[in-house]
């Protein structure tokens, strides 16, 4: 309907962008909470483009696809979280330079 | 012409709602803004025709995903993040090599060739509906990567109580 008026090309530079904010807010952020939530932003980024590329191909599989990635962003959240969690109950830190037993 | 203009108000709002989440100093609002990124990418896949996957995105990413960040947020000290510095010293790298790798990206973006367009027509879905079809494509095709679905999420259960579980 409405959106095969946009040229495709504009739903991937959309995608890349964001992307590229998630990679960049997940290298110069030290709370690891925003880390995380960064990784968040560049599945969403991959689950537009391939939302994109299914109804442009004409294709359901993109859109299958994207019911997997929401899983195992569920999964990562919720990992991640509790290895947050029982990090801050050992340390109580949640900045990336306060963490520094395995002196890297 | 409309749609472009659609397309364009939600280009600049998800670009500007994204550097929000990463710049904002109190995480709470941070995980905020990424809510309004949400329901921002749910109307973009209204936009593209995938109904379903709207209503999984606000179901699970705004109901489920973002209510555990802001669980966990509530156990941390906020009063000492509001005054802490947000950056690591070397954030100028990071910025450079984000923009470096996204003209990579731009540039190839000019080679693109699609496939051929598969056998899903707007009007096949449309006579079918939307959940029908994916669902027989998830339930048939993708049956074996769903059952492995299934397998991951158990897994993030089991690990999840065992990381956070008082010790023993």
């Amino acid at each position: 309907m409405g959106g095969a008026m946009v040229p495709l090309e504009w739903y991937i530079g959309l995608s890349a962008v964001i992307f590229i904010i998630g990679v960049a807010g997940f290298m110069i952020r030290k709370n690891i909470i925003i880390m995380l939530m960064s990784i968040e932003l560049m599945l969403n980024a991959v689950n537009i483009s391939l939302v994109a590329f299914s109804h442009y191909l004409q294709d359901l599989r993109g859109q299958v696809m994207v019911f997997f990635i929401i899983t195992v962003a569920a999964a990562e959240a919720a990992i991640g979280l509790a290895i947050l969690v029982s990090l801050f109950k050992n340390k109580a830190a949640v900045h990336t330079d306060e963490i520094i037993e395995m002196k890297g | 012409m409309l749609p472009k203009l659609f397309f364009g108000y939600f280009a600049i709002v998800m670009i500007a709602l994204s550097l929000a989440v990463i710049t904002r100093r109190n995480p709470v609002h941070s995980v905020l803004w990424m809510l309004v990124l949400f329901f921002h990418i749910a109307g973009l896949y209204l936009f593209l025709n995938a109904e379903f996957l709207a209503a999984v995105q606000i179901i699970l990413y705004a109901g489920a995903i973002l209510v555990l960040f802001l669980f966990v947020i509530m156990m941390f000290n906020l009063k000492e993040e509001l005054t802490a510095e947000r950056f690591i010293g070397e954030w100028p790298i990071g910025v450079a090599l984000g923009i470096s790798i996204l003209m990579l990206m731009f540039f190839s973006m000019s080679k693109i060739t699609t496939g051929p367009p598969g056998q899903y027509t707007i009007e096949a879905i449309k006579a079918e509906t939307h959940t029908k079809a994916i669902g027989k494509v998830l339930y048939t095709e993708y049956l074996f990567p769903f059952e492995i679905a299934s397998l991951i999420l158990l897994i993030a259960i089991v690990g999840a109580i065992v990381l956070a579980k008082k010790r023993g």
